[in-house]
């Protein structure tokens, strides 16, 4: 007997059966959802979708603080005297800037950095289909990598076991956020979010407006505490009336030799048309050799490098955060997650693995005991499940707490077969609140999407 | 005329990266289409999607414009205003759904615009009339299964 069996996920058990069309009407009273609650990927959402943010907000409150904190202080102990010494301008290019900063630190920070959207249950089938074509029935897990030809160069697609995709170009998954993220630069956590496609733009203004802040203040500190000392004839004595300005200036010291060499290293990023990424991993490094290497991505000109990555056009967001959940994919979601793997029992081969991942393998192993048993009589066939929701739940059982105004509603619809167990239903949905709303887990997914192929045991009656 | 359609299956047009990551699909024809539509059609759609798409992401003048002035208002400037991009994208909808009325939909076909599937692929799902075939699916692109 055959434990672990690589199934083809087969179009045709994806489409929408007659049956769920009663289940529908069941469900009218529910009200539509929006697709940020039912996302998959380890991000919070605020103010009804709007704001977007990683899970771990990260240092975001401390840099925020810093910087209010130090400009605070600023303004109240230093811009006096500078004002009456000096000039009224300096409060003013201190304002400007602080303004800048930010605005380009809370748009960094809550900006969709240019998340892929997971693929959906057909595109996933399509995509396992094209690269199995043989049909074997041994398990073998999809080929990770396909070539492709940028500018005649070979670049390597990775396919992504989370969103069931090969990646496209310059993107890559960041296990933080559990999203596959477009021209991934890195996840930056004093700002508590990727840094990527569309939001590089924001990150580099953010740091070189820092730049130019942390340099502002600390010159005027410099100069404060110059003119007081030269007015008091006594540095300690002007330390001593102004003791802000050394707070101040120990941050802005420290600061200012990790902010003004990240803004180095980011120029010549942009230059370059580079990702953090690349550079580090040496993507593009010459090592290879000569005829070998090069980005192909960059425009061989530093002025039309910076101009396309700074001021180029600006995609849209692709995961469509306040779109409402089409009801009918919601609705076989819900009976999906009731139904909770039972044509899984009624298979002859008591367990089946179904795809390849590796911890969606351990999960059947340690859910398989679970799932004899039931048998439903009418399981409907099954159809799409809502986005991007067919995909691996979060490896680490970890409940997240819904934070802010963002809310996750549990999903447990009214419909309830009298055979499901609610334990069992219990200790699959405590992956994460969040998976709850589609999905109970992948394999179960995965399975029941099989097993809609399964021969005509169960499924008749669907047809 | 009444008559009920079910979807039989679909097919995906994938994404062409020849050209680096600017978007742009592959223009090869499927081969489950062959007997559904003219290849011409299919590859004029497909075309004029990417031409859509290249005007969109075009680099030149008026989007270096575009960009400095949000630069420079602190990306207000995109609460009263519309992106370029997203004007485009409006622009494909509608062909996208003019294309469906025309040309698809007659034909058994519907095309879903990429922007709902992540800019990944252009889905072309295809309807078997539930009158003249008994069960779903008779296309011959639905590889074994397996499981029988």
């Amino acid at each position: 007997m055959k434990n672990c069996e690589y199934q083809q996920i087969d179009p045709r058990a994806l489409s929408v059966s007659p049956l769920s069309v009663q289940s529908h009407t069941e469900k009218k009273e529910q009200r539509p959802r929006r697709k940020w609650e039912v996302f998959p990927g380890k991000n919070r959402f605020f103010c009804d979708g709007r704001i977007i943010i990683a899970r771990q907000s990260g240092v975001l409150p401390l840099t925020l603080g810093l910087i209010v904190v130090t400009c605070g202080l600023f303004f109240a102990f230093d811009c006096p005297f500078l004002v009456e010494h000096l000039t009224i301008f300096i409060p003013v290019i201190g304002g400007v800037l602080f303004v800048f900063v930010v605005t380009s630190l809370l748009r960094t920070s809550f900006t969709d950095p240019g998340i892929l959207p997971r693929a959906t249950p057909d595109e996933a089938a399509d995509i396992e289909r094209q690269i199995d074509t043989s049909g074997s029935s041994t398990y073998r897990p999809p080929p990770r990598t396909k070539e492709i030809l940028i500018n005649q160069q070979v670049v390597k697609l990775k396919y992504c076991f989370t969103c069931k995709m090969f990646r496209p170009p310059r993107t890559s998954h960041c296990s933080l956020c559990d999203n596959c993220v477009e021209r991934f630069d890195h996840h930056c956590p004093w700002v508590g979010n990727c840094v990527g496609k569309r939001n590089y733009r924001y990150f580099y203004s953010f740091i070189i407006s820092l730049s130019f802040l942390t340099s502002f203040i600390f010159g005027c500190v410099i100069t404060h505490i110059t003119l007081r000392s030269q007015a008091t004839k006594g540095l300690v004595q002007a330390i001593q009336e102004s003791p802000a300005s050394v707070v101040e200036l120990v941050i802005c010291f420290f600061s200012i030799w990790s902010i003004l060499g990240l803004s180095g290293f980011h120029t010549y990023l942009v230059a370059s048309n580079l990702t953090t990424n690349e550079d580090i991993k040496g993507s593009w490094s010459s090592k290879r050799g000569a005829d070998d290497s090069g980005n192909p991505y960059s425009y061989n000109s530093i002025i039309t490098n910076c101009c396309v990555t700074l001021c180029g056009p600006m995609p849209p967001s692709l995961i469509d955060r306040r779109g409402f959940v089409p009801p009918d994919e919601a609705i076989p979601a819900a009976s999906a997650s009731e139904i909770e793997l039972p044509p899984f029992a009624t298979k002859n081969d008591a367990n089946m693995c179904t795809q390849s991942t590796k911890d969606v393998l351990e999960r059947m192993i340690h859910s398989s005991f679970e799932f004899n048993g039931l048998c439903p009589p009418g399981t409907p066939k099954t159809t799409p499940l809502v986005l991007e929701v067919s995909s691996a739940a979060a490896p680490t059982a970890e409940p997240s707490p819904p934070a802010g105004c963002s809310r996750q509603h549990p999903r447990r619809p009214a419909l309830c077969p009298p055979f499901s167990r609610s334990n069992k239903s219990d200790s699959l949905h405590s992956i994460n609140p969040a998976f709850r709303l589609a999905s109970p887990s992948p394999s179960l997914s995965r399975s029941t999407l099989i097993l809609g192929d399964a021969p005509d045991i169960s499924f008749n009656q669907l047809h | 005329m009444r008559h009920s359609a079910s979807l039989a299956n679909k097919v995906f047009i994938q994404r062409d990266y020849s050209e680096g990551t600017t978007c742009k699909f592959q223009t090869k024809f499927p081969s489950e289409l062959e007997s559904r539509i003219e290849r011409t059609l299919f590859e004029d759609t497909v075309k004029t999607l990417n031409n859509y798409y290249a005007e969109a992401e075009k680099i030149g003048g008026q989007s270096y414009l575009e960009g400095c002035l949000a630069c420079a208002t602190a990306y207000l400037i995109f609460l009263c205003m519309e992106t370029r991009y997203e004007k485009v994208l409006k622009k494909i909808a509608k062909y996208i759904q003019e294309q469906n009325e025309k040309i698809y939909a007659p034909r058994g076909l519907l095309i879903t615009d990429p922007i709902e599937r992540g800019m990944r692929v252009i889905e072309i799902s295809i309807y078997e009339d539930r009158g003249s075939s008994g069960s779903s699916s008779g296309s011959s692109s639905v590889s074994g299964s397996t499981a029988r």
